[in-house]
Order: C-alpha cells, then structure tokens, then sequence
C-alpha cells in the first residue's frame, strides 16, 4: 500500500516542529543570506525546500540544525527557542532531529552498523539495548546483508541509504535531508522517497532540500522556495 | 574473530597513525621521570646520611700548656670529655694515627719533622648528641685550652648542596611530567583539527561536549597508561638493577639506593594517566567551546 504524505497545516501551533519569524542570517562580515523567513513546519509534515544554488538552502539547513544562529528572529524548534538557546542545550534538540547531510558524513573507520549504531551510542545506550534496532534498520534501508562492510565498500546508493538509517535509527521527530537522492539513479531516488514517506506516516517530520522539483511534484508534498534569501510556498 | 571484534567494538574515534610515536615519547619522558625521582629520593638520602654521621662527631683540638706534652693535653682533654653528658666516646688520636691520614698529602719524607696538631677525635651519641658549647665549656672548666670543631660548618654545606640536588632532581620530574602533559595536549590539538568533520558530525548527532572530550580523554589516558607503564618498567629495572649492582649504595656513595624505591616507582603510570586524562579533556573541552 502506497504511503501517502501529510499535508502541511499552515496555521501555527503548539506541536509546530520548526518555527521560524523573521529569522535574518548571515555569514561574519558578509551580507545576509537570509531575510526576514518565516516558516512553520507543524509535526508530522512533509515538505520539500527547493532552492537555486547560493539561494541560502544551506545556510537554512544550519540553522535549523544548530550549527548556526540566526542574525535576527526567532528560532524554535519543538515548541522551545533554540536560537538563543546554551550550547549545553544543543544536544537535547539534535537527539531529536536526524538529519541526512549532502556529504553523508559516513565515518569511514566504522561498519555499516556502527555507522547507524551512533547515535544511540552517543545517547548512551549499551549494544545489547541497540543491536537488534540497528539490525532492524539495516534490513529496513536494504542493507543487512553488509552489515559489516564499511563505508568505502559501499556503492554510492548504498551510503545513501546508510546515512538515511542513521539519521532516522533513533526515531527522530524531525528529519532533515539535504539533496539525499542527488548522487542515486531514478529508481533508487524514488525508493528512498518511498522511505521517508513512510517514516512522515510513523510521525516524523521531513524537511527534504532538493533542487530536483519532480521528485517534490511526485511525492505530492508541501513545497518551499527559497530564492534571494527569502522563503515562499506552503508554511513560509 | 579479530574483523568481529574491530567492526562490532570500533571505537568512534578512529586510529591516529601518530599514535604509536605519542607513547614512545611518553614512555621515555616517564622513564626520565622515574629515574628524576629516584635521584631526589637518594640525593634527600645521601644528605641525610652525612649530616647524621657529620652530627654524630667533633673534633678537638688541644694546646698543651706549659710543662705539658701534647699528648699529655691530649689524654686529658679526652678523659674530661668521656664523662660529659651527650658523648659516647673520647679518644685522644696519637701521632700514628694522624701520620696516616697526612701520608697521602704530605709523603713520608717530611713527616717525622712535621709539627702535627693534637687532635681528639670524640662520637657523639646519636639521640641527644652534645653541642660543641657543651664541650668547650667542660674543657674550660677542667683547665683543658682546647677548639672544638663539631663540623657545623661542613653539615649545613653539605645539607645545603643535598637540598639543592633534590630540588633539581624533584624539578626535572615535575618538568618531565609537565612535557608529557603538553606532548598530550598537543596530540590531541592535532587530532581534533585533523578530525574536525568527524567530531562535527558527532556533534550533530547528539553528542554533548563532554561526551565528545571523553572521547579523547580515554584515548589519551589509556595510551598515556600503557606507555608509562613500560617506561615505569625500563626505569624500575634500571633502579633494580644497580640496587643489585652496588647493593645499599647504589653506584655511588652520593646516591644510595633502596629496595624501596622500586616499588615507589609504581604510581608513576596513574600519574601519568591522570595527567593525560587531565590535559586531554581541558584541551578538547576548549577547543569544542571556541577557546583553544
């Protein structure tokens, strides 16, 4: 059965999952990369963010991931202000967001699985609590017959997939993807499309930046523009 | 078995080919600690012993009064002395005695017209040993004119001589241990530059600052443990072997050894780890906060 996306509400409220208000950034010294966006990302949404390139796609996606503070506005990210928020409190919200990097950022030294094992190391947890998870999960991405290969054994798609599975193996609210089909074919695209499709209907809300509108256009989800800096489309 | 345990059990942070380079000069430095140590500890021992011996004896030096041999003066300044509280022995050190010691200096040919000072030599007991004003005071009261030397002098040289080389060798173990701590706080300087993606995907994981500075906080304290471990070794063989060697005194009388300094030697890797793990999170800590 065909995992159908969650529309975006666009009036705020309490379970919003991002809310940005007249968020200004820029890098030091330089001019602003961002002006005055607004957007409003309620939980259990599905939303792709299209932008040119040097629109500020990444610049966004610092920001929403806590690597950078926004010159001016509000940040919040489930229901607290992040934006002014201690740097001892930055983990508490990243625990809760996963986030699929353009670079993937595999590390190389590890296997498959203690590349999706890390973050519930991280939090903490001992193997035996995480293993059949992580298990799970590689099966669930198309992996669990390399289990032990590392990174480098991998094909381009199957990294893809890797670092999908260690962004959503802790059940994130709020998952975040910067061009995660852009290194894959048509056919993987769609499959991993189809993976975050269903992990918006297990509740998780999807932020995916990509320049590629049909793929937006075939998931039938909500769609950012962002151009110039400035944020357009359903939620901004 | 060995792939199951590397893949299964990796460590997050990966293996630092500079690594095995970091515990050799660990190893070394603290090698050069422990024997820096052992020399304070046998210096402090050295001094200790001469100034007890030094403490434990005077000499007197005697001028007959007229109509009196010198060794006359001599054996009566060493029957007044015997019988003063504080001395275990008198003894007046005829002229064979005091030939003997000169014959080295002076050669046989000059000796026998040589006028040599009359000398007794007295031992102090060790507990509650005399002062030479004790001594000078009884002589004076048994009509004896005599100098009392109770080496005073020569003590607080050689206490002063001792307390400095112990300060120098106590100054080289803190200097080497603070060497060790900055070829840490360097190394992990190092890794953490060259790792930045790594820790900023940690990071972005989830992983607190303190997690991520645990990280290197083990890395370095357990390499810093298993160094200094075999450089504690190479130094308490060294230590054991010339205790062996040269029994109580070592190589030399100036830096006496003990069987004990072997085994004082066995914190040293503790020390050492603790001194990684200290530098090691400080460093990490700073540089994840922006500071270092």
């Amino acid at each position: 059965m065909p995992v159908q996306p969650r529309r975006a509400a666009l009036t705020a409220s309490a379970t919003d999952t991002v809310r940005l208000s007249g968020v200004d950034f820029g890098y030091a010294d330089g001019p602003s990369v961002l002006r005055d966006v607004n957007l409003i990302l309620p939980a259990g949404s599905f939303h792709f963010l299209t932008a040119p390139s040097g629109a500020g796609k990444s610049a966004l996606l610092k920001l929403l991931t806590l690597e950078a503070r926004p010159g001016a506005g509000r940040l919040e990210l489930f229901g607290d202000d992040a934006g002014t928020a201690p740097r001892s409190a930055l983990p508490g919200f990243r625990r809760r967001m996963g986030v699929v990097f353009q670079d993937l950022r595999l590390l190389d030294h590890l296997s498959a699985f203690d590349n999706v094992a890390l973050p519930l190391r991280l939090a903490g947890l001992k193997r035996d609590a995480y293993a059949a998870d992580v298990a799970e999960m590689l099966d669930w991405v198309g992996l669990g017959d390399r289990i032990d290969d590392r990174p480098p054994a991998l094909s381009g798609g199957e990294k893809q997939r890797l670092a999908i599975a260690r962004a959503v193996v802790n059940r994130p609210d709020l998952i975040l993807a910067d061009e995660p089909t852009g290194s894959v074919d048509a056919v993987m695209g769609e499959r991993l499309l189809k993976l975050f499709q269903s992990l918006n209907r297990l509740g998780a809300t999807v932020l995916i930046a990509s320049r590629d509108e049909a793929l937006a256009g075939r998931a039938g989800a909500a769609v950012l523009r962002l151009e110039g800096g400035r944020l357009t489309g359903d939620g901004a | 078995m060995i792939r199951w345990l590397t893949s299964r059990h990796a460590g997050i942070l990966p293996r630092d080919g500079g690594d095995p380079w970091l515990a050799a000069v660990i190893a070394v430095l603290c090698c050069l600690a422990c024997l820096s140590a052992v020399g304070a500890l046998a210096a402090d021992r050295a001094a200790h012993g001469w100034a007890r011996q030094l403490r434990g004896e005077a000499t007197v030096l005697v001028r007959p009064r007229v109509g009196e041999t010198g060794a006359e003066a001599a054996a009566r300044a060493a029957q007044t002395l015997a019988g003063v509280t504080g001395v275990e022995e008198a003894a007046a050190m005829d002229r064979e005695t005091a030939e003997a010691l000169l014959r080295p200096w002076v050669g046989d040919a000059v000796l026998a017209d040589l006028p040599l000072p009359h000398l007794v030599t007295v031992r102090l007991e060790r507990e509650a040993p005399a002062s030479a004003v004790t001594l000078s005071r009884a002589l004076a009261e048994a009509g004896v004119d005599a100098a009392v030397d109770d080496h005073s002098l020569w003590r607080r040289e050689v206490e002063r001589a001792a307390a400095l080389i112990t300060a120098l060798a106590g100054a080289a173990f803190l200097l080497t241990a603070g060497a060790a701590g900055l070829a840490i706080v360097y190394a992990t300087r190092a890794g953490m530059a060259a790792q930045r993606t790594l820790i900023e995907t940690l990071s972005l994981n989830g992983a607190p600052d303190g997690r991520i500075a645990g990280l290197y906080q083990t890395r370095y304290g357990l390499l810093a443990a298993g160094a200094a471990t075999a450089g504690t070794a190479v130094a308490m063989a060294l230590v054991a072997g010339l205790r062996a060697l040269g029994g109580a005194d070592g190589v030399t009388p100036a830096l006496p050894l003990a069987w004990s300094d072997v085994l004082m030697l066995s914190p040293c890797p503790l020390l050492a780890a603790t001194v990684a793990l200290v530098a090691a999170r400080m460093t990490a800590l700073a540089r994840l906060r922006g500071g270092g």
